[in-house]
């Protein structure tokens, strides 16, 4: 069996990666997963977070935010809605990306008053970001989002 | 006869003319490049997903709690329209040939009793159908700041579209926009995009015939991804219709200088032909005023 599958990592305004990865650490809906080769096919939608791909050696980060995954054995496909190398996360891109989950916060607060699921996806949203600026050093701007 | 300074006058301004379309034209040239580079940048994305999307959906049709996306709402008695066009005109038949297809449709829908409304993207086509189709109105997105289209926008009008569609107001919405072929050939398209239709494209094949694991489960999958599928095909369609502007904006000009260039080649002989009248007229005073000496 090949010990490489083929990653793909594609936004829907550009094809980011394309490698022969040994590993993919994948920040999936329900938890996350490591594909590698070999894995049993799986479709998996994402959660706004950091996805690692190891590839000869050497680790690349990206940001994913939304979209999802396609994993078979031989490759593994990742639609993000979007999707940055951890390299081109500024500070500026995630206050940006920040304000965004904010104010669907506040819509879905505003839009929906008896059902607790657009306000709960809204809020998990926020953490997951915040989650993510933690883990790579950016500042959330926010210590009380509830 | 036009005098000799008319005539000297009109080939300076053909030739402005000449000028300002063949600047258009290269401009079009460099703008069609990008647009093609963005629209095969997205290619990839769009194939990707139109291929699960695909698996999915034949899974989940035909089952009672297929979503509503995907479904459809049972009748088929409002239809919308998203006309996309562009933002600016001196590119030939473009908007027009948009806008003829989405009238035809929306007439026909009309003919046969349904309920016709219309978006549109781009104010072009939205003045060219306001006359005839302006009651059908519902909606318009102006696209004009912005200078090259990005999945944000169609992330906007698709939440539009979707937000319309959760409060019951149309049945079926179908996008229109003109496909890029080449430089010469753009296709005015209508595309049914809700209830969502995903044709296999090539390759597919493989996945669809795949078992995959499905993580929450299967349901959940379509019911987060089908929302996003409208954004993708909006997002193709912009791009595609981007670049079919900008080719067929390319041609037009590319016509118009040339049309400038004969006019110029015309008007010269004219001009020269007047000339030389003129100063066989002169000749013709002079010789004669000579001999009546």
């Amino acid at each position: 069996m090949a010990n490489t599958v083929q990653f793909d990592l594609v936004s829907p305004e550009r094809r980011l990666a394309s490698v022969e990865a040994t590993e993919v650490r994948i920040p999936g809906a329900d938890g996350d997963l490591t594909a590698m080769p070999g894995h049993a096919p799986t479709i998996t939608t994402l959660r706004p977070g950091i996805m690692t791909v190891v590839a000869g050696g050497s680790e690349d980060d990206y940001v994913v935010i939304g979209g999802f995954a396609e994993i078979t054995a031989k490759s593994v496909s990742v639609l993000a809605e979007s999707a940055l190398p951890r390299s081109e996360m500024t500070q500026e891109t995630f206050d940006r990306m920040m304000e965004d989950a904010r104010r669907e916060l506040e819509k879905a607060k505003s839009d929906v008053q008896n059902e607790p699921g657009p306000v709960d996806d809204a809020v998990r949203l926020m953490a997951d970001m915040v989650a993510v600026g933690s883990k790579i050093g950016l500042d959330p701007k926010q210590s009380n989002f509830g | 006869m036009p005098s000799l300074k008319d005539l000297k006058n009109r080939i300076a301004s053909v030739k402005s003319t000449r000028k300002i379309t063949k600047a258009m034209q290269m401009v079009a040239a460099a703008k069609l490049r990008r647009a093609q580079d963005a629209a095969e940048a997205a290619r990839p994305y769009t194939e990707r997903f139109n291929a699960v999307m695909s698996g999915l959906s034949a899974a989940a049709e035909g089952s009672p709690s297929a979503p509503k996306l995907l479904a459809g709402t049972g009748s088929d008695d409002t239809h919308l329209l998203i006309v996309m066009t562009a933002e600016r005109g001196l590119c030939g038949g473009f908007n027009a040939n948009i806008a003829k297809l989405a009238r035809q449709h929306a007439m026909r829908l009309k003919g046969e009793g349904k309920t016709v409304k219309i978006l549109t993207v781009g104010k072009k086509g939205r003045d060219s159908m306001k006359r005839d189709l302006g009651d059908m109105f519902v909606g318009h997105v102006d696209l004009s700041d912005i200078k090259r289209v990005g999945y944000v926008d169609a992330q906007g009008i698709a939440r539009d579209v979707l937000n319309r569609f959760e409060a019951g107001e149309f049945d079926i919405a179908t996008i229109f926009f003109a496909r890029f072929e080449n430089v010469v050939a753009q296709h005015p398209t209508a595309q049914q995009i809700i209830p969502a239709k995903f044709d296999a494209v090539d390759g597919a094949s493989e996945s669809t015939n795949t078992l995959y694991d499905y993580e929450p489960d299967e349901e959940a999958i379509l019911a987060d991804l089908l929302p996003r599928g409208v954004a993708v095909q909006i997002f193709s369609a912009l791009l595609e219709n981007a670049a079919s502007e900008q080719g067929a904006r390319m041609s037009a000009m590319d016509n118009a200088t040339r049309n400038a260039g004969e006019m110029i080649d015309d008007l010269t002989i004219e001009y020269n032909r007047s000339r030389q009248a003129v100063i066989t007229n002169e000749l013709i005073e002079i010789i004669s005023g000579a001999e009546a000496l």
